[in-house]
């Protein structure tokens, strides 16, 4: 094996350390505020960006660094975000209370939820996984006294963070609220790097690599399954109590397989296999999105498009096109 | 087996996904990566371009308009911005609001929560616009008033339903064009009291809406010693034959159809076929021109509110509205292209009051103000309510049925009550209005 | 009571039927091609659609006839383009590829016919009760009915009796054997995909008789579809059969007792499935493990 493909995620420049990429990527997203508005965007969207960039990195963690698909991801996104809206209407005051809320239900569910599948493989893992999502999604707009139903969970907002004898006020600054959300992107991805770079997320690629010799090599492959399914389920609630935030709302549409297609979609759009390329395929949705949809109200059929074009044309997405392996 | 060794297939390692994808890499990665630089490049400019025209665009007022212009809601979000479009371009040729012309940028929230409040954040921050419109989808409506209060931006919603917005969740900068529940429930009750019977059964849609009109039905029902009972179904519910079992067997003098968009059509269909009409009156709060034009024949029937109606013979301005709307959209005015009209008019009027475009002044313009003839277009004092922002038209009842002459004339009016007769006082309503300092 | 429940188990089939038909399309589309079909209620809504351009020149008959093979003919289309080009890899692919094109039909739909729900026209004779007792049972629930019957019936003796039926019914067991035996299996999968998809449009012509068109009707009887495949048995169509029946029919009874619950208890169903025996009613075990 080259040396090159080991020791890096996924990376297989020879020669170029990974740091670069890394570095990019931070001072672009650290100087956002700064340059966005003038090209178009607005802090709002930047933070939109961050947190989808986020649930896109948890879903690659399943299905980019262990081989397995998951269709139903928004539902732990989406519970994420009740979980924490539901602690700022109803317990407390605090962000951080919250976001603990928030994670920990997302975080809970998929990991029971996972037990249940993990056996399961290919599409019927997939189909069972939408299934699920949409139980959620069932529980979210019928149980309205408690949730707001259809209607989606109001009457809470963001909370000036206490750190200390320091405030900080994301509630009603902007930027402020975008780094912090680019701090808790940055802690998620700090813990997401190393898992990966651990045995056990060593023993992730191999699943993905090849499932049957890893089992013949006498890894617990329904069990790592298994953990790698509650993990990403974590830093996918994660970016849900952050998306709660961000809008000071929570509704079903954020656990509807709707939402999970597109995770899936920036994920391969950015490039499955890479480390970074969800956050590329989270940027170009969102911002085209964003932008579509102010010019023509068929931007459905050019998301339709854009799916089918990456599908087709582009399966490795554009990080993917980017690396070059070499000859093996 | 076969499923084991397509699992090995799949997941071979990166760039051996299926052999002519590999070979075919060194002819067109170039051609590709040129692809995407090409496409990165235009994509930039556009992303840019926006910028340049702002600078252009200084003078003009901009009006943020957000609707589900896609998804369940549509028909009905569509004809709020034609109507909303159709007066800008209107306001503009008679020289637009204090000088300036109006500019009315329309965004889609596709149904969906996240996205609403995304394009809120959009058009408040980089657009500046002056005022914020939205939206048909009750809980969009509510996430974009947190935004709108937040920034001080006047708000209006014309065609979003639930009560809360101008009752318990009430903002000091949101006002109201489209009824609250509590009124269409109290125009409709009395008149299907009084020719039908006391006795009613509700099919409900299960959510907050469906709460709130239902409950409003049976306060006032009971108020005239009626009884009832019901049903509470999904929103999107297509089958109700076992609910309508159920109605046939309670033997009601009305049948309240409750439902919404697809469901209300689907249920009149159904309770048609079944052969229903025949023992019951059928009647409930709102089924709109939209829905009515939708459905086949049999079941253009019932009693029903209409929060306007285009035909009102005498009514001054009315006929010239409907023939302008005509000719500009080829189709005749809904209740929604009204709101639509209302609702960019109420800016102007506010505007031109205040002389001024914050956020603040607009809102005190607006209180207790009552809307001219020509923009009512109906008879008596059409006022926005100061203590809960809430607009009280005239809520038109009366009986849909086949189209009479006109494909239009599905709906003949049998009375209009006042809309603050059926609405309550504010204290009713729940709305304690605070103001920022 | 007794009447009530009855009346209620007589709809449950009506309604459960007609989620059967649903499924036996996604369901062979699956068992075959491996690949879950996203757009099927987009085609489902489509059929609906072409059948209301037809109607004013050919009838309601004819259009139920012409109006599932032109939508099978798209998906014939669609399949040999792009669908095909995916099979070989990551099934993520299929999935995004069937769900890029359920955004783009349904988008098309709203384009061309509008956003406003349409009424089709069904022929008189089939608008009228059964009787005064069996109200419920109108003339076009029978009429539906019927021709679902007749459509499972006539599919199931297609894939036991014709050549083409056995070798995909062989293809969904073993494919490499059967292109080893040297039968053209890119055909074979292609009139598949196409069989799956005149379901659908066939499906949507008897939909849009009851509810009438809109661009998301499809959305709902998605899944439907999918629990039904789940509760029956990924693989076995009479699985998907019964699983389509049974969620129907405690649908429709859950209504008696407890209006609102009437959704839950698919999802209910298919939970207790998935806990208890997770490859289905008439699944074979080692499909997708």
């Amino acid at each position: 094996m080259s040396a090159t493909t080991t020791g890096r995620l996924g990376h297989a420049r020879p020669g170029v350390p990974q740091w670069t990429t890394a570095a990019v990527v931070w001072v672009v997203l650290l100087s956002a505020p700064l340059w966005l508005g003038y090209v178009g965007g607005y802090t709002a969207l930047a933070s939109h960006v961050v947190v989808m960039a986020l649930v896109a990195m948890a879903l690659n963690f399943l299905l980019g660094f262990t081989g397995v698909m998951s269709f139903g991801h928004a539902a732990y996104f989406g519970l994420g975000a009740y979980g924490a809206g539901l602690t700022l209407r109803y317990l407390s005051d605090s962000t951080w209370f919250a976001m603990l809320n928030g994670i920990l239900l997302g975080g809970i569910a998929g990991t029971l939820l996972g037990l249940l599948i993990c056996r399961r493989r290919g599409v019927y893992f997939a189909m069972v996984t939408i299934a699920f999502g949409q139980i959620f999604y069932y529980i979210a707009y019928r149980w309205d006294d408690f949730t707001g139903g259809y209607d989606g969970l109001r009457g809470f907002s963001r909370q000036p963070l206490g750190i200390g004898p320091w405030t900080i006020d994301i509630q009603g600054n902007g930027t402020l609220f975008y780094y912090f959300v680019l701090f808790v992107f940055a802690l998620s991805i700090a813990l997401m790097t190393f898992l990966l770079r651990s045995p056990f997320g060593r023993t992730l690629i191999a699943i993905r690599e090849n499932q049957r010799r890893a089992q013949f090599l006498g890894i617990a492959v329904n069990k790592h399954i298994w953990l790698s399914f509650s993990i990403s389920c974590f830093f996918a609630s994660t970016a849900g109590a952050l998306y709660a935030l961000l809008n000071n709302f929570a509704d079903p549409t954020s656990l509807h397989y709707n939402l999970s297609g597109v995770i899936v979609i920036m994920v391969v759009m950015g490039g499955m296999r890479s480390f970074w390329g969800p956050l590329v395929g989270a940027a170009i949705y969102v911002v085209l999105q964003d932008y579509i949809s102010s010019m023509t109200v068929n931007w459905m059929s050019f998301v339709g498009l854009m799916f089918v074009f990456v599908v087709m044309f582009f399966p490795r997405g554009i990080l993917g096109m980017l690396q070059r392996r070499p000859s093996t | 087996m076969i499923n084991n060794t397509a699992a090995c297939t799949a997941r071979k390692g990166d760039g051996r996904m299926g052999i002519p994808y590999k070979s075919s890499i060194g002819n067109l990665s170039i051609g590709r990566r040129r692809l995407l630089q090409a496409g990165a490049t235009v994509g930039a400019l556009q992303v840019a371009s926006p910028y340049i025209i702002k600078a252009r665009g200084e003078e003009s007022i901009k009006l943020g308009w957000i609707d589900p212009l896609t998804g369940s809601l549509s028909s009905l979000a569509v004809s709020e911005t034609e109507g909303a479009k159709y007066t800008v371009a209107a306001i503009n040729k008679k020289g637009g609001v204090l000088g300036r012309q109006l500019e009315l940028l329309v965004e889609d929230s596709a149904n969906d929560v996240g996205t609403g409040v995304q394009k809120a954040r959009k058009l408040i921050d980089r657009d500046k616009v002056d005022a914020i419109f939205g939206d048909v989808n009750s809980g969009i409506a509510y996430a974009i008033m947190g935004v709108t209060a937040e920034k001080k931006i006047f708000h209006i919603v014309p065609g979003g339903h639930t009560d809360p917005i101008t009752g318990k969740d009430c903002k000091w900068n949101t006002f109201r064009v489209c009824n609250t529940t509590a009124m269409d429930a109290a125009a409709i009750t009395k008149t299907l009291v009084q020719k039908f019977g006391k006795r009613f059964f509700f099919i409900t849609p299960d959510y907050a809406y469906g709460h709130t009109l239902q409950d409003n039905f049976v306060k006032n029902l009971k108020a005239l010693g009626g009884e009832y009972s019901g049903d509470m179904l999904p929103i999107a519910a297509t089958e109700f034959s076992a609910t309508l079992i159920k109605a046939k067997a309670y033997k009601p003098n009305v049948l309240l159809n409750n439902m919404g968009g697809l469901a209300q059509i689907d249920c009149m269909k159904q309770f048609v076929q079944f052969g229903l009409a025949k023992d019951m009156a059928l009647g409930g709060a709102l089924f709109e021109l939209e829905s009515v034009k939708s459905v086949p024949k049999e079941a253009q029937a019932g009693w029903w509110d209409m929060e306007w109606w285009w035909d009102q013979p005498g009514v001054p301005h009315v006929a010239e509205y409907v023939a302008d709307v005509k000719k500009e959209l080829g189709k005749t005015p809904s209740a929604r292209h009204w709101f639509g009209y209302v609702a960019i008019h109420s800016f102007r009027l506010a505007a031109e009051k205040a002389k001024s475009l914050e956020g603040p002044k607009l809102v005190a313009a607006l209180e207790d103000m009552e809307l001219p003839p020509e923009i009512a277009l109906q008879p008596g004092k059409v006022i926005y309510r100061k203590g809960d922002h809430q607009l009280m038209p005239n809520i038109f009842t009366g009986e849909v049925h086949p189209p009479k002459g006109n494909p239009d004339n599905v709906f003949t009016v049998a009375a209009l009550v006042p809309g603050e007769d059926a609405a309550g006082s504010v204290a009713d309503t729940g709305c304690k209005m605070t103001y920022p300092s | 009571m007794l009447q009530l429940v009855l009346f209620n188990v007589t709809n449950g089939l009506i309604i459960g039927a007609f989620y059967v038909l649903m499924a036996l399309g996604v369901a062979m589309i699956l068992n075959l091609s491996n690949v879950i079909n996203f757009a099927h209620g987009n085609f489902l809504a489509l059929g609906g659609y072409l059948a209301f351009m037809l109607i004013p020149y050919t009838g309601f008959w004819v259009a139920l006839l012409v109006s599932p093979l032109l939508v099978g003919l798209l998906g014939y289309i669609i399949e040999q383009t792009m669908v095909r080009r995916v099979y070989n890899r990551d099934p993520v692919y299929s999935l995004l590829l069937t769900f890029g094109l359920s955004f783009i039909i349904q988008d098309v739909c709203r384009y061309i016919w509008g956003p406003n729900g349409l009424p089709l026209t069904v022929p008189d004779s089939l608008s009228q009760g059964l009787s005064e007792d069996l109200f419920f049972i109108t003339g076009y629930r029978v009429f539906m009915m019927t021709i679902v019957i007749v459509s499972i019936v006539g599919l199931f003796a297609f894939l036991r009796y014709t050549r083409l039926g056995v070798r995909i019914r062989a293809g969904t067991l073993d494919l490499d054997t059967v292109a080893a035996l040297g039968i053209n299996v890119r055909l074979l999968r292609s009139l598949n995909f196409a069989v799956g998809i005149f379901l659908a449009g066939l499906a949507g012509v008897l939909a849009s008789g009851q509810i009438g068109l809109n661009p998301n009707m499809g959305d709902d009887l998605l899944l439907p579809a999918f629990i039904a495949i789940i509760v029956g048995g990924v693989g076995s169509l009479t699985g998907t059969l019964l699983g389509g029946l049974l969620i129907g029919v405690a649908s429709a009874l859950t209504t008696v007792f407890w209006a609102s619950a009437q959704e839950a208890v698919i999802y209910v169903i298919m939970a207790l499935v998935l806990l208890v025996r997770p490859r289905g009613l008439m699944g074979e075990e080692g499909m997708f493990t």
